[in-house]
């Protein structure tokens, strides 16, 4: 059993269906033949270290990274400038200056129309959509300030708002939890699920952490070394699959419902997965090299 | 009255001038200004400030209006900056620095020759400083000629330049094409730059560029109210320069008057003072 071949295979009527991705950049190998599909409304976590490919994933769905092979549809179709109000994308850590004099509700604007030309005018029609996007993601009380004045938490809040206004099926979120309190990031986590859940949004969010998506998650998507495992929480978070994965044995724990991947690798335990020291700053290529090694 | 308009100013004719170049420049300075700081282009401002003092040096050589000089060699380094490559931050300063520099090493050859071959007294003065009071009536439709693009720049490409200075990954994923964007803000800033050093000269048009706009960035809430602020600071600061300089020929010590250059960025600066801790006030109001 290849680690890709978890899931189900793609089939027709699926929101996502990424085929066969794999990315070569600069010779290395950042992407191989990743696979999986998202049903309409599921809320899908990518998991993976840092350096996994999650980033270059993401990339690939919005039609910005090319593929050295393989193909993502979206609705049944290949990605292009036209399907691009389909996807709604909030990216990593974005650092706005306190001295730009952008407010919550013209950045959730801007997701409406951002990409047009012209000077903006102001419409009812415009304001009343803003505001609702602001209630949807309960942002009324700092919609008035500077973006750069708002805590991680309320700027994530308004870029939920900002990539959901323009109505997408899909929703790509790259680490949306990092730099984030537990109680910011259990609040995040809720909105998502129930903006997945009411609003019939897929959404993926990639982590390098999955223990606070583990309540949520319809299904992940576990990243290393490029290659891509997916299916149910319980289909993948396993030894076999995982080890496969990785390409060297790992065992896969349970702490008191926390789980936690750990490897073996040089007569060595480094926890891979479910903990933050697995995502250090110190160590971005954990999950490269068992591959490296393959 | 007397004691603020002396006598003559509405019915002078450098000054008419001076009041409508001063007055185009400063409304272009002011919007593009904007954008200059939010997109945290100022440094690329500078440079292309100094490079027009290539162009402005040569085109006294040729005897054409310097604005041609400013503007040409503005837009020229705009695109040769971007082709460099603009990477990030660092390359996009590195990439400044190094055709900057290369600029700067004409400048010096060319008002040498300015000063050693022709006749026109003071072209360095004139390029570096600025001379509103000298400015022929000819200039006018050239300076409109110049802002009108520069202006048209900025209005049509507002939105996708305000979202890709919030994230550039968030312009490219609404399809906002970050590169051509980008690179109309640099030539929408070099002619901006060129007009601000027909009026207070080449040394001194960031001052123009930057100043009422950074200005505008502390005082207002919204990117369209900071962009209307900045261009009424940068007007207010050039007419009242204007002004001054008129007045100041009664004044000691000689009595020739005094730059208006000196008046406008003497202006810019005390409001920028003025408006850091009214600023610092607001945000917080905006906070709490």
């Amino acid at each position: 059993m290849t680690p890709a071949a978890v899931g189900s295979d793609p089939v027709d009527g699926q929101l996502l269906a990424v085929d066969g991705v794999s990315v070569r950049l600069g010779g290395r190998q950042i992407l191989d033949e990743v696979r999986f599909t998202i049903n309409p409304g599921e809320l899908v976590g990518l998991i993976g270290a840092n350096g996994a490919g999650k980033t270059t994933l993401l990339r690939v769905i919005l039609g910005l990274q090319p593929t050295t092979a393989g193909r993502v549809l979206i609705d049944g179709t290949a990605v292009s400038a036209s399907r691009r109000g389909l996807v709604g994308y909030v990216p990593q850590k974005i650092q706005l200056d306190p001295d730009m004099p952008v407010r919550a509700r013209d950045l959730v604007g801007l997701g409406l129309d951002g990409n047009r030309l012209g000077i903006p005018l102001p419409s009812r029609r415009r304001r009343q959509l803003v505001d609702e996007m602001i209630d949807a993601v309960d942002a009324r009380a700092f919609a008035n300030q500077r973006v750069g004045n708002l805590s991680g938490g309320e700027q994530q809040r308004i870029m939920i708002a900002h990539a959901l206004i323009s109505r997408p099926r899909l929703l790509l979120l790259d680490e949306p939890l990092a730099n984030l309190d537990i109680r910011a990031s259990n609040e995040v986590i809720a909105l998502l699920a129930r903006i997945a859940r009411e609003q019939q949004v897929s959404v993926l969010i990639s982590a390098h952490e999955m223990n606070p998506l583990l309540p949520v998650m319809d299904r992940v998507v576990y990243l290393a070394g490029g290659r891509a495992a997916s299916g149910t929480t319980d289909e993948v978070i396993r030894e076999d699959v995982l080890s496969n994965l990785y390409g060297y044995h790992v065992d896969v724990l349970n702490v008191h419902g926390r789980l936690l991947v750990v490897g073996h690798a040089d007569d060595r335990f480094e926890i891979l997965a479910g903990d933050e020291s697995a995502a250090a700053p110190g160590h971005p290529d954990h999950a490269e090299t068992p591959a490296g090694h393959q | 009255m007397n004691r603020l308009f002396y006598p003559g100013f509405f019915s002078s004719s450098p000054v008419h001038i001076a009041l409508v170049v001063g007055g185009i420049s400063a409304l272009v300075c002011g919007v593009v200004g904007t954008f200059a700081v939010m997109r945290g282009q100022s440094y690329a401002g500078h440079a292309l400030a100094d490079l027009s003092v290539t162009g402005g040096s040569a085109s006294y050589l040729a005897s054409i209006s310097p604005l041609w000089g400013f503007a040409g060699m503005g837009v020229l380094a705009a695109g040769t900056m971007d082709m460099i490559g603009v990477r990030n931050q660092r390359g996009r300063d590195l990439a400044t620095g190094i055709v900057r520099g290369a600029g700067l090493g004409l400048a010096a050859l060319f008002l040498y020759w300015d000063t050693l071959r022709t006749s026109t007294t003071g072209a360095s003065i004139t390029i570096l400083f600025g001379s509103m009071f000298t400015i022929g009536n000819a200039a006018i439709p050239l300076v409109a000629a110049f802002g009108l693009p520069a202006l048209f720049i900025v209005g049509l490409l507002f939105r996708p330049l305000l979202l890709s200075s919030v994230s550039a990954d968030l312009a490219a994923a609404r399809g906002v094409r970050i590169r051509l964007a980008g690179l109309a803000c640099l030539v929408a800033i070099a002619l901006a730059v060129s007009l601000a050093a027909m009026t207070v000269g080449a040394i001194l048009s960031t001052a123009l560029l930057v100043g009422p706009a950074a200005i505008a960035l502390r005082l207002t809430s919204t990117p369209g109210r900071a962009t209307i602020a900045a261009a009424a600071i940068a007007v207010a600061a050039t007419w009242l320069g204007v002004l001054l300089a008129y007045d100041s020929f009664t004044w000691p010590p000689s009595h020739d008057g005094w730059p208006v250059s000196f008046f406008i960025v003497a202006l810019i600066f005390v409001a920028f003072l003025i408006a850091q801790p009214v600023g610092r006030r607001r945000i917080r109001q905006v906070e709490g």
